[in-house]
């Protein structure tokens, strides 16, 4: 239920007014309209989408940080 | 970027350090996604034979959903309105029969990924279109946005719920000794490290955020042991790429601008005190619950669980599924008794998919 995937923002469609915030968001080359009116998303940004929704923007300095973790870890 | 998290000779030196700790610890997380990595990819045994049992709590949305909320679905559904829910949501049964039962007999319920889409169901039909709105914090807010676009012949019957109270519960019951909680990575995106504070105070028990990689989950126990040994009781984040200290401030805002905690009943658990969301009053007119509240004047009844079911106890953490002695005989996915058999999170379908506890 609580599954959120990571998406690449491709497209921001800013809409009329009163129109809810979207993006076109690129899952590992499958693309999917998503509802971004719950983060400050920009193009490029890697979100975590969950039912439609991006819940977050993922951060790519800590994304590469754990690996950089998990490599050391190994060392 | 995601496949990199998956390195088998990390998650093995990890394992072979909890080893060497000669550890004897009772876990518990509260997460279907969790008890999906722990179980397909082997950790649960692994863990097991590093003296660390890792048990699956309250953490399926669609699990804890009550007989009674169902049977409100139900009831709304057949009184003509459209019904839409969450597809896990869709075969649990409520007293006896389903959502999925409901729709055979020809009335109207929906399947959906997104709110969203119930709002497009709710633009081209004159119908009333009522929304069974499940999840936890991750998911509230989804529904709070859509609200607060304040949509047209559109409304939603709350089983949102919320997961520190939740724990706090389990740990006030005081049934089994927990060791350590291991808490919702997507959960915490939205409520941040800080929400769960006050239990590591309170009750002093270690508690660490993690993501859903193997190996996430992996260091997440690990770090979890090192607490453990150091006698600490803190809150960790081990999965910082998602989220922050504070969580998602937006999403937290929007779903305080338009729900408010209320007492609320967990399947397996007593009523548990501000841990379900309501609709705030100035948005009264979006709860189907005020809006049919005569309809719904019927319900107000204590459904009994299943026969011979022990979801209730799975959901305390006290009983595996292969331990109910429906399990894989008179219960299946196909043929499910309870909700731990349905959902693809609950731990009977876990178990049953995997072969494994
Ligand atoms: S196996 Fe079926 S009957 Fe037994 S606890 Fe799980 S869902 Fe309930």
């Amino acid at each position: 239920m609580c599954l959120a995937i990571p998406a690449k923002v491709v497209e921001i469609s800013k809409g009329k007014e009163g129109t809810r915030a979207k993006a076109k968001a690129d899952f590992g080359g499958v693309s999917r309209e998503s509802d971004i009116s719950l983060v400050d998303a920009k193009i490029d940004d890697y979100v975590i989408v969950h039912a439609g929704f991006a819940i977050e923007i993922m951060d790519e300095h800590e994304a590469k940080e754990t690996l950089e973790l998990w490599r050391e870890l190994l060392e | 970027m995601m496949f990199r998290y998956r390195n088998e000779v990390l998650a093995k030196e990890r394992l072979e350090k909890l080893k060497d700790l000669n550890l004897n610890l009772r876990l518990m997380h509260v997460c279907g996604t969790h008890q999906d990595t722990l179980v397909k990819f082997g950790l649960n045994s692994m863990l097991k034979e590093a003296g660390i049992e890792v048990r699956p709590g309250p953490g399926c949305p669609v699990c804890v959903t009550t007989a009674k909320e169902i049977e409100e679905a139900i009831i709304l559904a057949r009184k003509g309105k459209v019904v839409a829910t969450f597809g896990d949501m869709f075969r649990v049964p409520g007293e006896r029969l389903s959502l999925a039962d409901v729709r055979a007999e020809g009335f109207d319920v929906r399947m959906v990924y997104s709110i969203t889409d119930c709002i497009s169901i709710a633009e081209k039909t004159n119908k009333e279109v009522v929304f069974f709105s499940i999840g936890f914090e991750t998911t509230a807010p989804t529904t709070a946005s859509v609200i607060l676009t304040r949509p047209k012949n559109f409304s939603i019957l709350s089983a949102h719920r919320l997961i520190p109270p939740a724990m706090e519960a389990l740990i006030k019951m005081g049934e089994m000794k927990i060791d350590g909680f291991i808490n919702p990575g997507h959960v915490s995106t939205i409520i941040g490290e800080r929400a769960y504070e006050f239990i590591s105070k309170r009750y002093k028990i270690p508690q660490v955020i993690a993501g859903f990689e193997p190996l996430d989950v992996l260091i997440g126990v690990y770090m979890l042991a090192m607490q453990i040994i150091r006698g600490e009781t803190r809150v960790e984040n081990e999965y910082k790429r998602v989220v922050k200290p504070e969580g998602n401030e937006k999403a937290q805002h929007t779903l305080g601008e338009v729900f408010e905690p209320t007492e609320c009943s967990w399947r397996g658990f007593p009523a548990i005190s501000d841990s379900g969301l309501k609709l705030r009053g100035e948005f009264e007119e979006y709860d189907a619950r005020k809006r049919y509240e005569d309809e719904l004047s019927t319900v107000d009844i204590d459904y009994k669980e299943p026969e011979g079911c022990r979801c209730g106890k799975i959901l305390r953490g006290l009983v595996y599924p292969d331990e109910c002695p429906l399990f894989g005989k008179v219960c299946t996915p196909q043929h499910p008794v309870g909700a731990c058999m349905v959902s693809r999170e609950g731990s009977c379908n876990i178990t049953f998919r995997y072969g494994e506890r």
